[in-house]
Protein backbone atom coordinates (compact mmCIF):
# COMPACT_ATOMS: atom_id res chain seq x y z
CA UNK A 1 0.00 0.00 0.00
CA UNK A 2 1.04 3.14 -0.94
CA UNK A 3 1.88 5.93 1.88
CA UNK A 4 2.26 9.46 1.39
CA UNK A 5 5.93 9.11 2.34
CA UNK A 6 6.59 7.21 -0.68
CA UNK A 7 7.95 10.30 -3.80
CA UNK A 8 5.80 7.71 -7.07
CA UNK A 9 2.25 9.18 -7.63
CA UNK A 10 0.05 7.16 -9.66
CA UNK A 11 -1.47 8.93 -12.73
CA UNK A 12 -4.72 7.56 -13.56
CA UNK A 13 -5.35 6.64 -17.49
CA UNK A 14 -7.71 8.73 -19.41
CA UNK A 15 -10.94 6.48 -19.76
CA UNK A 16 -14.02 6.55 -21.69
CA UNK A 17 -17.25 7.29 -19.28
CA UNK A 18 -20.94 6.53 -20.21
CA UNK A 19 -24.30 7.47 -18.66
CA UNK A 20 -26.54 4.98 -17.31
CA UNK A 21 -29.38 5.91 -19.77
CA UNK A 22 -29.95 9.62 -21.94
CA UNK A 23 -27.54 11.19 -19.68
CA UNK A 24 -27.32 15.39 -19.49
CA UNK A 25 -27.93 16.99 -22.80
CA UNK A 26 -25.13 18.38 -24.26
CA UNK A 27 -22.56 17.31 -22.02
CA UNK A 28 -20.15 14.98 -24.60
CA UNK A 29 -18.12 12.83 -22.16
CA UNK A 30 -14.46 12.80 -23.39
CA UNK A 31 -12.07 10.75 -21.51
CA UNK A 32 -11.65 11.81 -18.48
CA UNK A 33 -9.04 11.32 -15.95
CA UNK A 34 -10.68 11.54 -12.62
CA UNK A 35 -12.73 8.90 -10.83
CA UNK A 36 -16.05 8.59 -9.22
CA UNK A 37 -16.22 6.55 -6.34
CA UNK A 38 -19.41 5.98 -4.70
CA UNK A 39 -20.26 4.47 -1.06
CA UNK A 40 -23.35 3.63 -0.43
CA UNK A 41 -24.95 2.45 2.90
CA UNK A 42 -27.79 3.04 5.79
CA UNK A 43 -27.03 6.09 8.09
CA UNK A 44 -24.67 4.41 10.72
CA UNK A 45 -22.96 2.33 8.32
CA UNK A 46 -19.70 3.88 8.33
CA UNK A 47 -20.41 6.20 4.84
CA UNK A 48 -18.59 9.25 6.76
CA UNK A 49 -16.17 8.06 8.58
CA UNK A 50 -14.38 5.93 5.59
CA UNK A 51 -14.76 8.47 3.18
CA UNK A 52 -13.29 10.98 5.11
CA UNK A 53 -10.39 8.26 5.93
CA UNK A 54 -10.44 7.74 2.16
CA UNK A 55 -9.71 11.50 1.86
CA UNK A 56 -6.82 11.68 3.85
CA UNK A 57 -5.12 8.49 1.97
CA UNK A 58 -6.08 9.68 -1.46
CA UNK A 59 -4.42 13.36 -0.89
CA UNK A 60 -1.12 11.80 0.66
CA UNK A 61 -1.25 9.96 -2.62
CA UNK A 62 -1.38 13.17 -4.32
CA UNK A 63 -4.58 12.65 -5.69
CA UNK A 64 -7.51 16.11 -5.63
CA UNK A 65 -10.73 15.15 -4.24
CA UNK A 66 -14.01 16.88 -4.13
CA UNK A 67 -17.10 15.43 -2.05
CA UNK A 68 -20.95 15.31 -3.23
CA UNK A 69 -23.79 14.08 -1.09
CA UNK A 70 -27.54 13.49 -0.96
CA UNK A 71 -29.17 17.08 -0.37
CA UNK A 72 -26.54 19.30 -0.64
CA UNK A 73 -27.17 21.22 -3.85
CA UNK A 74 -26.93 25.07 -4.10
CA UNK A 75 -30.34 24.65 -5.96
CA UNK A 76 -32.83 22.88 -3.94
CA UNK A 77 -31.06 21.13 -0.82
CA UNK A 78 -32.60 23.99 1.94
CA UNK A 79 -36.15 23.86 -0.08
CA UNK A 80 -36.20 19.66 0.36
CA UNK A 81 -34.99 20.21 3.88
CA UNK A 82 -37.76 22.32 4.69
CA UNK A 83 -40.52 19.73 2.80
CA UNK A 84 -38.99 16.86 4.42
CA UNK A 85 -39.75 18.98 7.74
CA UNK A 86 -42.97 19.12 7.51
CA UNK A 87 -43.53 15.72 5.76
CA UNK A 88 -45.64 16.58 3.22
CA UNK A 89 -44.83 16.05 0.46
CA UNK A 90 -45.89 13.19 -2.11
CA UNK A 91 -43.61 9.86 -3.09
CA UNK A 92 -43.54 11.29 -6.87
CA UNK A 93 -42.92 14.53 -5.37
CA UNK A 94 -39.81 13.71 -3.25
CA UNK A 95 -38.45 11.51 -5.71
CA UNK A 96 -37.77 14.46 -7.92
CA UNK A 97 -37.71 16.96 -5.90
CA UNK A 98 -34.58 14.69 -4.54
CA UNK A 99 -33.71 13.70 -8.54
CA UNK A 100 -33.46 17.73 -9.09
CA UNK A 101 -30.71 17.91 -5.99
CA UNK A 102 -28.60 15.10 -7.71
CA UNK A 103 -28.82 16.52 -10.81
CA UNK A 104 -27.53 19.76 -9.63
CA UNK A 105 -24.53 17.96 -8.22
CA UNK A 106 -24.01 15.95 -11.08
CA UNK A 107 -23.63 19.17 -13.57
CA UNK A 108 -22.30 21.44 -11.11
CA UNK A 109 -19.73 19.81 -9.03
CA UNK A 110 -19.49 16.36 -9.99
CA UNK A 111 -18.69 16.34 -13.91
CA UNK A 112 -16.52 19.70 -13.71
CA UNK A 113 -14.82 18.00 -11.07
CA UNK A 114 -14.04 14.80 -13.02
CA UNK A 115 -12.78 16.70 -16.25
CA UNK A 116 -10.41 18.35 -13.88
CA UNK A 117 -9.20 15.30 -12.65
CA UNK A 118 -10.20 14.42 -9.49
CA UNK A 119 -11.19 11.90 -7.74
CA UNK A 120 -14.94 12.62 -6.83
CA UNK A 121 -16.48 10.81 -3.66
CA UNK A 122 -19.81 10.14 -3.50
CA UNK A 123 -21.40 9.48 0.12
CA UNK A 124 -24.43 7.71 -0.86
CA UNK A 125 -25.70 7.89 -5.23
CA UNK A 126 -29.08 7.43 -7.09
CA UNK A 127 -29.04 3.81 -5.63
CA UNK A 128 -30.18 5.33 -2.21
CA UNK A 129 -32.24 6.85 -3.88
CA UNK A 130 -33.71 4.70 -5.87
CA UNK A 131 -33.91 2.28 -2.87
CA UNK A 132 -35.59 4.51 -1.11
CA UNK A 133 -38.31 5.32 -3.76
CA UNK A 134 -38.47 1.14 -4.61
CA UNK A 135 -39.52 -0.01 -0.51
CA UNK A 136 -42.60 2.93 -1.24
CA UNK A 137 -43.77 1.34 -4.00
CA UNK A 138 -42.84 3.16 -6.66
CA UNK A 139 -42.21 1.92 -10.25
CA UNK A 140 -38.75 0.43 -10.77
CA UNK A 141 -39.04 1.39 -14.77
CA UNK A 142 -40.00 4.83 -13.75
CA UNK A 143 -37.03 5.20 -11.82
CA UNK A 144 -34.42 3.65 -14.06
CA UNK A 145 -35.58 6.15 -16.72
CA UNK A 146 -34.96 9.26 -14.27
CA UNK A 147 -31.53 8.40 -13.45
CA UNK A 148 -30.43 7.58 -16.87
CA UNK A 149 -28.66 10.80 -16.20
CA UNK A 150 -26.30 9.29 -13.60
CA UNK A 151 -22.98 8.79 -14.81
CA UNK A 152 -21.72 4.76 -14.19
CA UNK A 153 -19.42 5.70 -11.31
CA UNK A 154 -15.75 3.50 -11.16
CA UNK A 155 -16.96 2.08 -8.23
CA UNK A 156 -19.62 1.45 -5.78
CA UNK A 157 -18.97 0.14 -2.19
CA UNK A 158 -22.00 -1.06 -0.40
CA UNK A 159 -21.36 -1.01 3.05
CA UNK A 160 -23.51 -4.15 4.31
CA UNK A 161 -24.35 -4.09 8.16
CA UNK A 162 -27.00 -5.86 9.63
CA UNK A 163 -30.11 -3.82 10.61
CA UNK A 164 -29.90 -4.81 14.33
CA UNK A 165 -26.25 -3.44 14.71
CA UNK A 166 -27.93 0.05 12.86
CA UNK A 167 -29.88 0.28 15.84
CA UNK A 168 -27.28 -0.22 18.26
CA UNK A 169 -24.70 2.56 16.47
CA UNK A 170 -28.00 5.03 16.03
CA UNK A 171 -28.18 4.99 19.61
CA UNK A 172 -24.98 5.39 20.54
CA UNK A 173 -24.76 7.91 18.10
CA UNK A 174 -28.42 10.06 18.86
CA UNK A 175 -30.41 9.29 21.74
CA UNK A 176 -33.31 8.92 19.34
CA UNK A 177 -33.81 6.77 15.86
CA UNK A 178 -34.34 8.95 12.76
CA UNK A 179 -38.15 9.15 11.43
CA UNK A 180 -37.22 8.65 8.04
CA UNK A 181 -34.32 6.32 8.78
CA UNK A 182 -37.28 4.36 10.77
CA UNK A 183 -39.54 4.25 7.36
CA UNK A 184 -42.08 5.50 9.93
CA UNK A 185 -43.65 7.18 6.81
CA UNK A 186 -44.21 3.89 5.55
CA UNK A 187 -46.55 2.70 8.36
CA UNK A 188 -45.32 -0.48 9.02
CA UNK A 189 -45.60 -0.50 12.72
CA UNK A 190 -46.31 2.69 15.10
CA UNK A 191 -43.50 0.95 17.42
CA UNK A 192 -40.17 3.06 16.07
CA UNK A 193 -37.85 0.37 16.62
CA UNK A 194 -40.02 -2.21 14.92
CA UNK A 195 -40.22 0.31 12.42
CA UNK A 196 -36.47 0.56 11.85
CA UNK A 197 -35.76 -3.19 11.90
CA UNK A 198 -38.79 -3.69 8.92
CA UNK A 199 -37.47 -1.05 7.04
CA UNK A 200 -34.07 -1.72 7.22
CA UNK A 201 -34.53 -5.03 6.13
CA UNK A 202 -36.53 -4.30 3.44
CA UNK A 203 -33.75 -1.30 2.30
CA UNK A 204 -30.93 -4.52 2.24
CA UNK A 205 -33.35 -6.61 0.31
CA UNK A 206 -33.62 -3.69 -2.14
CA UNK A 207 -30.79 -2.79 -2.90
CA UNK A 208 -29.27 -6.73 -2.82
CA UNK A 209 -32.15 -6.89 -5.94
CA UNK A 210 -30.35 -2.85 -7.23
CA UNK A 211 -27.09 -4.82 -6.98
CA UNK A 212 -27.31 -7.45 -9.56
CA UNK A 213 -28.38 -4.90 -12.13
CA UNK A 214 -25.75 -2.57 -10.88
CA UNK A 215 -23.22 -4.33 -10.13
CA UNK A 216 -21.77 -2.91 -6.57
CA UNK A 217 -19.02 -4.15 -4.07
CA UNK A 218 -20.68 -5.45 -1.29
CA UNK A 219 -18.09 -4.92 1.67
CA UNK A 220 -19.16 -6.56 4.88
CA UNK A 221 -19.47 -3.41 7.37
CA UNK A 222 -19.85 -4.69 10.21
CA UNK A 223 -16.02 -5.22 11.04
CA UNK A 224 -13.86 -2.44 12.45
CA UNK A 225 -13.12 0.66 10.71
CA UNK A 226 -9.45 0.06 9.79
CA UNK A 227 -9.91 -3.21 8.46
CA UNK A 228 -13.05 -1.97 6.30
CA UNK A 229 -10.74 0.79 5.07
CA UNK A 230 -7.91 -1.44 4.51
CA UNK A 231 -9.96 -3.59 1.73
CA UNK A 232 -11.49 0.43 0.07
CA UNK A 233 -8.38 1.32 -0.26
CA UNK A 234 -6.73 -2.16 -1.68
CA UNK A 235 -9.82 -1.83 -4.40
CA UNK A 236 -9.72 1.90 -5.25
CA UNK A 237 -5.86 1.29 -5.06
CA UNK A 238 -6.76 -1.02 -8.25
CA UNK A 239 -8.82 0.88 -10.01
CA UNK A 240 -6.36 4.22 -10.39
CA UNK A 241 -3.64 2.33 -11.10
CA UNK A 242 -6.04 1.25 -14.08
CA UNK A 243 -6.66 -2.32 -13.26
CA UNK B 1 -50.73 6.55 -20.45
CA UNK B 2 -54.98 6.65 -19.93
CA UNK B 3 -57.69 9.33 -19.51
CA UNK B 4 -58.88 9.80 -16.55
CA UNK B 5 -61.86 8.08 -17.93
CA UNK B 6 -60.04 5.14 -18.98
CA UNK B 7 -59.05 5.02 -15.88
CA UNK B 8 -62.72 5.10 -14.01
CA UNK B 9 -62.30 8.54 -12.21
CA UNK B 10 -65.35 10.37 -11.82
CA UNK B 11 -63.65 13.24 -12.51
CA UNK B 12 -62.57 15.03 -15.45
CA UNK B 13 -59.61 17.06 -16.38
CA UNK B 14 -59.83 19.93 -19.34
CA UNK B 15 -56.54 20.92 -20.38
CA UNK B 16 -55.59 23.98 -22.18
CA UNK B 17 -52.19 24.52 -24.15
CA UNK B 18 -50.66 26.84 -26.54
CA UNK B 19 -47.63 29.41 -26.95
CA UNK B 20 -47.36 32.12 -24.65
CA UNK B 21 -49.82 35.54 -25.90
CA UNK B 22 -52.37 32.66 -27.53
CA UNK B 23 -55.05 33.60 -25.62
CA UNK B 24 -55.18 30.60 -23.61
CA UNK B 25 -55.37 31.89 -19.86
CA UNK B 26 -58.68 34.17 -20.86
CA UNK B 27 -60.48 30.89 -22.33
CA UNK B 28 -59.77 29.01 -19.44
CA UNK B 29 -61.16 31.58 -16.86
CA UNK B 30 -64.12 32.17 -19.03
CA UNK B 31 -64.89 28.03 -19.23
CA UNK B 32 -64.17 28.41 -15.59
CA UNK B 33 -66.74 31.04 -15.14
CA UNK B 34 -69.61 29.38 -17.01
CA UNK B 35 -69.33 26.02 -15.51
CA UNK B 36 -69.41 28.06 -11.90
CA UNK B 37 -72.15 29.52 -12.91
CA UNK B 38 -73.80 26.28 -13.77
CA UNK B 39 -73.54 25.15 -10.17
CA UNK B 40 -70.77 22.65 -11.24
CA UNK B 41 -67.81 20.96 -9.24
CA UNK B 42 -64.73 22.73 -10.48
CA UNK B 43 -61.33 23.63 -9.83
CA UNK B 44 -58.49 25.54 -11.49
CA UNK B 45 -54.62 24.71 -11.11
CA UNK B 46 -51.70 26.32 -12.83
CA UNK B 47 -48.45 25.35 -14.18
CA UNK B 48 -45.61 25.94 -12.02
CA UNK B 49 -47.86 26.98 -9.24
CA UNK B 50 -46.77 24.60 -6.46
CA UNK B 51 -46.63 26.80 -3.20
CA UNK B 52 -43.24 24.29 -2.14
CA UNK B 53 -41.45 24.24 -5.16
CA UNK B 54 -42.15 27.78 -5.79
CA UNK B 55 -38.98 29.08 -3.94
CA UNK B 56 -37.01 26.39 -5.11
CA UNK B 57 -37.35 27.69 -8.55
CA UNK B 58 -37.86 31.43 -8.64
CA UNK B 59 -34.29 30.75 -6.63
CA UNK B 60 -32.68 28.97 -9.16
CA UNK B 61 -34.49 30.91 -12.72
CA UNK B 62 -32.92 34.49 -10.58
CA UNK B 63 -29.70 32.78 -10.05
CA UNK B 64 -29.72 31.66 -13.34
CA UNK B 65 -28.27 28.01 -11.76
CA UNK B 66 -30.87 26.25 -14.05
CA UNK B 67 -29.41 23.83 -16.94
CA UNK B 68 -32.02 21.86 -19.21
CA UNK B 69 -32.21 18.80 -16.98
CA UNK B 70 -33.04 20.57 -13.76
CA UNK B 71 -35.50 22.72 -15.20
CA UNK B 72 -37.34 19.77 -16.14
CA UNK B 73 -36.80 18.22 -12.99
CA UNK B 74 -37.69 21.29 -11.23
CA UNK B 75 -40.99 21.65 -13.73
CA UNK B 76 -41.56 17.61 -13.07
CA UNK B 77 -41.35 18.39 -9.23
CA UNK B 78 -44.00 21.06 -9.09
CA UNK B 79 -46.19 19.26 -11.22
CA UNK B 80 -45.95 16.29 -9.24
CA UNK B 81 -47.16 18.07 -6.02
CA UNK B 82 -49.80 19.81 -7.39
CA UNK B 83 -50.91 16.20 -9.06
CA UNK B 84 -50.87 13.89 -6.18
CA UNK B 85 -51.80 16.88 -3.53
CA UNK B 86 -54.71 18.61 -6.02
CA UNK B 87 -55.42 16.91 -9.21
CA UNK B 88 -55.71 13.42 -8.20
CA UNK B 89 -57.99 13.97 -4.75
CA UNK B 90 -60.13 16.07 -6.65
CA UNK B 91 -60.93 14.30 -9.53
CA UNK B 92 -61.18 11.47 -7.25
CA UNK B 93 -63.93 13.53 -5.78
CA UNK B 94 -65.66 13.88 -9.02
CA UNK B 95 -64.42 17.39 -9.70
CA UNK B 96 -64.38 19.31 -13.57
CA UNK B 97 -60.40 19.94 -12.73
CA UNK B 98 -59.44 22.60 -15.09
CA UNK B 99 -55.35 22.77 -15.90
CA UNK B 100 -53.95 26.31 -17.49
CA UNK B 101 -51.10 23.95 -19.00
CA UNK B 102 -50.59 20.16 -18.43
CA UNK B 103 -47.58 17.59 -18.99
CA UNK B 104 -47.70 19.18 -23.04
CA UNK B 105 -46.17 21.86 -22.21
CA UNK B 106 -43.20 20.35 -20.47
CA UNK B 107 -42.94 17.57 -23.16
CA UNK B 108 -42.38 20.73 -25.90
CA UNK B 109 -40.36 22.83 -23.82
CA UNK B 110 -38.03 20.58 -22.59
CA UNK B 111 -37.60 19.12 -25.40
CA UNK B 112 -36.94 22.63 -27.25
CA UNK B 113 -34.05 23.19 -24.21
CA UNK B 114 -32.80 19.96 -25.31
CA UNK B 115 -33.60 17.15 -23.01
CA UNK B 116 -34.33 13.91 -24.99
CA UNK B 117 -38.19 13.30 -25.78
CA UNK B 118 -38.60 9.62 -24.06
CA UNK B 119 -36.74 10.94 -20.94
CA UNK B 120 -38.94 13.84 -20.36
CA UNK B 121 -42.53 11.80 -21.18
CA UNK B 122 -41.23 8.65 -19.02
CA UNK B 123 -40.85 11.81 -16.58
CA UNK B 124 -44.15 12.37 -16.60
CA UNK B 125 -45.62 8.79 -16.99
CA UNK B 126 -47.52 8.63 -13.91
CA UNK B 127 -50.15 11.26 -14.72
CA UNK B 128 -53.21 10.38 -16.04
CA UNK B 129 -53.55 11.99 -19.91
CA UNK B 130 -56.22 15.10 -20.09
CA UNK B 131 -60.04 14.07 -21.23
CA UNK B 132 -59.84 16.86 -23.39
CA UNK B 133 -57.24 19.16 -24.54
CA UNK B 134 -58.12 22.37 -26.18
CA UNK B 135 -54.69 24.06 -28.37
CA UNK B 136 -54.82 27.93 -28.95
CA UNK B 137 -53.18 27.63 -32.10
CA UNK B 138 -52.61 31.51 -33.26
CA UNK B 139 -50.14 32.44 -35.66
CA UNK B 140 -46.90 33.13 -34.03
CA UNK B 141 -46.77 36.73 -35.24
CA UNK B 142 -50.03 37.51 -33.49
CA UNK B 143 -49.06 35.58 -30.09
CA UNK B 144 -45.50 37.60 -30.59
CA UNK B 145 -47.49 40.83 -30.88
CA UNK B 146 -49.31 40.48 -27.65
CA UNK B 147 -46.64 39.64 -25.82
CA UNK B 148 -44.02 42.26 -27.27
CA UNK B 149 -47.05 44.94 -27.59
CA UNK B 150 -47.45 44.41 -23.47
CA UNK B 151 -44.38 43.84 -22.13
CA UNK B 152 -41.00 44.96 -22.90
CA UNK B 153 -39.24 43.75 -20.41
CA UNK B 154 -38.59 39.85 -21.55
CA UNK B 155 -37.45 37.85 -18.60
CA UNK B 156 -33.86 35.40 -18.92
CA UNK B 157 -35.81 31.92 -19.17
CA UNK B 158 -39.11 32.65 -20.54
CA UNK B 159 -36.90 34.46 -23.67
CA UNK B 160 -34.94 31.13 -23.84
CA UNK B 161 -32.07 33.23 -23.27
CA UNK B 162 -30.20 29.91 -21.63
CA UNK B 163 -30.35 28.57 -24.72
CA UNK B 164 -28.08 30.74 -26.45
CA UNK B 165 -30.19 30.92 -29.49
CA UNK B 166 -29.48 34.60 -29.94
CA UNK B 167 -28.13 37.62 -27.74
CA UNK B 168 -31.02 39.59 -28.49
CA UNK B 169 -33.95 38.87 -25.77
CA UNK B 170 -36.71 39.31 -28.94
CA UNK B 171 -34.85 37.94 -31.65
CA UNK B 172 -34.30 34.84 -28.67
CA UNK B 173 -37.98 34.72 -27.81
CA UNK B 174 -38.94 34.80 -31.24
CA UNK B 175 -37.15 31.94 -32.18
CA UNK B 176 -37.71 29.72 -28.95
CA UNK B 177 -41.46 30.23 -29.19
CA UNK B 178 -41.46 29.08 -33.44
CA UNK B 179 -39.67 26.13 -31.74
CA UNK B 180 -42.53 25.24 -29.28
CA UNK B 181 -44.86 25.99 -32.22
CA UNK B 182 -43.45 22.95 -33.93
CA UNK B 183 -43.35 20.85 -31.54
CA UNK B 184 -46.83 21.05 -30.19
CA UNK B 185 -47.96 21.08 -33.70
CA UNK B 186 -46.46 17.69 -34.04
CA UNK B 187 -47.83 16.49 -30.20
CA UNK B 188 -51.07 17.46 -31.76
CA UNK B 189 -52.55 14.19 -33.30
CA UNK B 190 -50.64 11.89 -31.12
CA UNK B 191 -52.95 13.45 -27.98
CA UNK B 192 -56.19 14.01 -29.57
CA UNK B 193 -55.89 18.08 -29.17
CA UNK B 194 -58.96 20.12 -29.84
CA UNK B 195 -57.02 22.32 -31.81
CA UNK B 196 -58.74 26.05 -32.02
CA UNK B 197 -58.15 29.19 -33.71
CA UNK B 198 -57.15 31.68 -31.30
CA UNK B 199 -56.33 34.32 -34.28
CA UNK B 200 -60.06 34.96 -33.63
CA UNK B 201 -62.57 36.65 -31.44
CA UNK B 202 -62.49 35.91 -27.86
CA UNK B 203 -66.57 35.32 -27.81
CA UNK B 204 -66.28 33.39 -30.83
CA UNK B 205 -63.26 30.64 -29.38
CA UNK B 206 -65.19 30.57 -26.38
CA UNK B 207 -68.41 29.73 -28.02
CA UNK B 208 -66.44 26.88 -29.75
CA UNK B 209 -65.12 25.72 -26.94
CA UNK B 210 -68.23 25.41 -24.74
CA UNK B 211 -69.82 23.39 -28.03
CA UNK B 212 -67.50 21.13 -27.50
CA UNK B 213 -67.44 20.39 -23.86
CA UNK B 214 -71.09 20.17 -24.23
CA UNK B 215 -71.23 17.77 -26.30
CA UNK B 216 -68.19 15.27 -24.90
CA UNK B 217 -69.17 15.46 -21.20
CA UNK B 218 -72.55 15.27 -19.09
CA UNK B 219 -72.08 18.26 -16.74
CA UNK B 220 -75.37 16.93 -15.33
CA UNK B 221 -72.91 14.54 -13.50
CA UNK B 222 -71.04 16.97 -11.68
CA UNK B 223 -73.64 18.88 -10.04
CA UNK B 224 -72.89 20.21 -6.89
CA UNK B 225 -74.92 18.01 -4.32
CA UNK B 226 -76.55 21.26 -2.38
CA UNK B 227 -75.57 24.23 -3.71
CA UNK B 228 -73.27 26.42 -1.99
CA UNK B 229 -75.33 29.02 -0.41
CA UNK B 230 -78.69 30.14 -0.76
CA UNK B 231 -77.82 33.30 -2.29
CA UNK B 232 -76.11 32.92 -5.88
CA UNK B 233 -72.59 34.13 -5.47
CA UNK B 234 -71.97 37.22 -7.66
CA UNK B 235 -68.64 36.24 -9.70
CA UNK B 236 -65.57 38.26 -8.45
CA UNK B 237 -64.97 41.43 -10.72
CA UNK B 238 -62.44 41.17 -12.61
CA UNK B 239 -59.83 44.05 -12.70
CA UNK B 240 -58.25 45.88 -15.98
CA UNK B 241 -55.11 44.13 -13.91
CA UNK B 242 -56.73 40.91 -14.31
CA UNK B 243 -57.66 41.18 -17.88
CA UNK B 244 -54.23 42.37 -18.78
CA UNK B 245 -52.45 39.67 -17.12
CA UNK B 246 -53.83 36.75 -18.85
CA UNK B 247 -52.24 38.58 -22.12
CA UNK B 248 -49.05 38.61 -20.58
CA UNK B 249 -46.27 35.59 -20.36
CA UNK B 250 -48.03 33.47 -18.54
CA UNK B 251 -44.54 31.72 -17.20
CA UNK B 252 -43.72 34.91 -15.81
CA UNK B 253 -41.19 34.91 -13.15
CA UNK B 254 -42.07 36.51 -10.23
Amino acid sequence: MKSPSQNHIVVPRRTPRRFYGHGIPKVELDRVAGRLIVVEGADGSGRSTQIAMLVQWLEGCGHATTQVGLKRSSLVSEELEQAQQGNILSRTTFSLFYATDFADQLENIILPALKAGFIVLADRYIYTLMARDMVRGMDEAWLKNLYGIALEPDAVFYLNVPPEELVQRSFAKNTALDYWESGMDLGFSRDMFDSFLKYQTSMQQTFRKLQATYGFTIVDGNRSVDAINAELRKKIGAILAGK
Amino acid sequence: MKTFAQLNFPGRLIAVEGLDGSGKSTQIYLLKRWLELQGLKVYFSEWNSSELVKAATSKGKKRELLTATTFSLIHATDFADRYERHLVPLLRAGYLVLCDRYIFTAFARDVVRGCPPEWVRGLYNFAGLPDLTFFFKADLGVSLQRILDGRPQLKYFEAGMDMRLSTDPYESFRIFQGRMLEQYLAMSTEFDFLVIDANQLVEKQQAIVRELIAQKIDLTEFRRAEPPSSRPKSPPTRTVGALARTVKLEEAVE
